[in-house]
């Protein structure tokens, strides 16, 4: 009865092959990040674009391997309220550091 | 016939238990979608005082990357135990349960003495919170993530006990569901602190 209960549920849900294939791809994301930075291989823009590029990737990877989010039916609200949040966030920070910059580029 | 209707209510009872149950983990996740909202004010607010050192440090004089790393990784450790806390209630083994528990709260326990170890030693070398418009921001964002945690480690003790003590009945399940959603929402949010914060404060 109590699986039942938490398979139907969508978000939070548990498999064990899912957080395993999740943490492998979260550890090398975390690593490539850190690598990158910490050897200085790459030139500063080069290197600023890939880590946010794998911030954003492991955030996915976060929530599709370990929230257990899809489009399935039973989690279509919750990832509407994401989507929502996600477009908040986007109009927040986006709008803060282009208003702040062009302060700045005035005032000098 | 007769052996019908009970059935049938049974079942009812069943799927009205199940619907009570996604609506709570659904009313959760508005939390946190609305934390999230939150945090985002403060990455924001860190991004403009990121350049404000007053004069003050930088973060690459101020971060120490393994250090940061040796944090990121006890974290995410203790987000795939929590993982395996969840698929051990899904089996139903209450043991096991606590075990990753226990293991998920040390590692978490490990994250925040770091973090508060960090904090201490920035402040006792004059660079606290009112050093510069960047160590405010900083403080604001990495500690109001810390103190997600510490909550985070409180709420997973009461929830141990009530598995020691509850066992995992119905309503024991639906709390660690929400738990570790809670769990692997704060790891989410320090990859984004991470990077935006320490790997980014390394390039400036």
């Amino acid at each position: 009865m109590n699986r039942s209960l938490i398979d139907s549920v969508g978000a939070g849900g548990a498999a064990f092959r899912s957080y395993a294939v999740g943490f492998v791809l979260a550890l090398v994301l975390t690593g490539l990040s850190f690598a990158l930075v910490m050897s200085g291989v790459l030139s500063r823009p080069a290197t600023l674009i890939i880590i946010f590029a794998a911030a954003a990737l492991q955030s996915l990877v976060h929530i599709h391997y370990f929230l257990h989010l899809d489009m399935s039916s039973k989690a279509r609200w919750n990832v509407l309220a994401l989507a929502f949040t996600a477009l908040v966030m986007a109009i927040f920070i986006g709008g803060t550091v282009w208003i702040m910059y062009y302060l700045q580029y005035r005032l000098m | 016939m007769t052996n019908h209707a009970p059935t049938a209510q049974l079942a009812q009872v069943e799927d009205l238990r199940q619907e009570a149950l996604t609506n709570q983990v659904f009313g959760f996740w508005i939390y946190l979608m609305s934390d999230l909202i939150l945090f985002s004010a403060i990455f924001a607010t860190f991004v403009v005082q990121s350049h404000s050192y007053a004069g003050g440090p930088t973060g690459k004089e101020l971060f120490h990357l393994p250090y940061v790393l040796v944090e990121t990784l006890l974290l995410l450790f203790s987000s795939a135990t929590c993982g395996l806390a969840m698929v051990a209630a899904q089996n139903e083994r209450r043991a096991l349960v606590l075990q990753w528990l226990a293991l998920t709260f040390l590692l978490g326990l490990g994250f925040v003495s770091m973090e508060v170890k960090e904090f201490h030693s920035m402040i006792a070398g004059g660079n606290g919170p009112d050093r510069s418009g960047f160590l405010s921001a900083f403080f604001t964002l990495v500690g109001t993530h810390g103190a997600h945690v510490f909550l985070g480690l409180l709420w997973m003790a009461v929830t141990m006990a009530q598995v020691g003590l509850k066992g995992l009945s119905t309503s024991v399940q639906s709390k660690l569901m929400r738990l570790s959603m809670f769990w692997h929402f704060l790891d989410i949010v320090w990859v984004g602190v991470f990077t935006t914060v320490y790997l980014r404060g390394v390039l400036q």
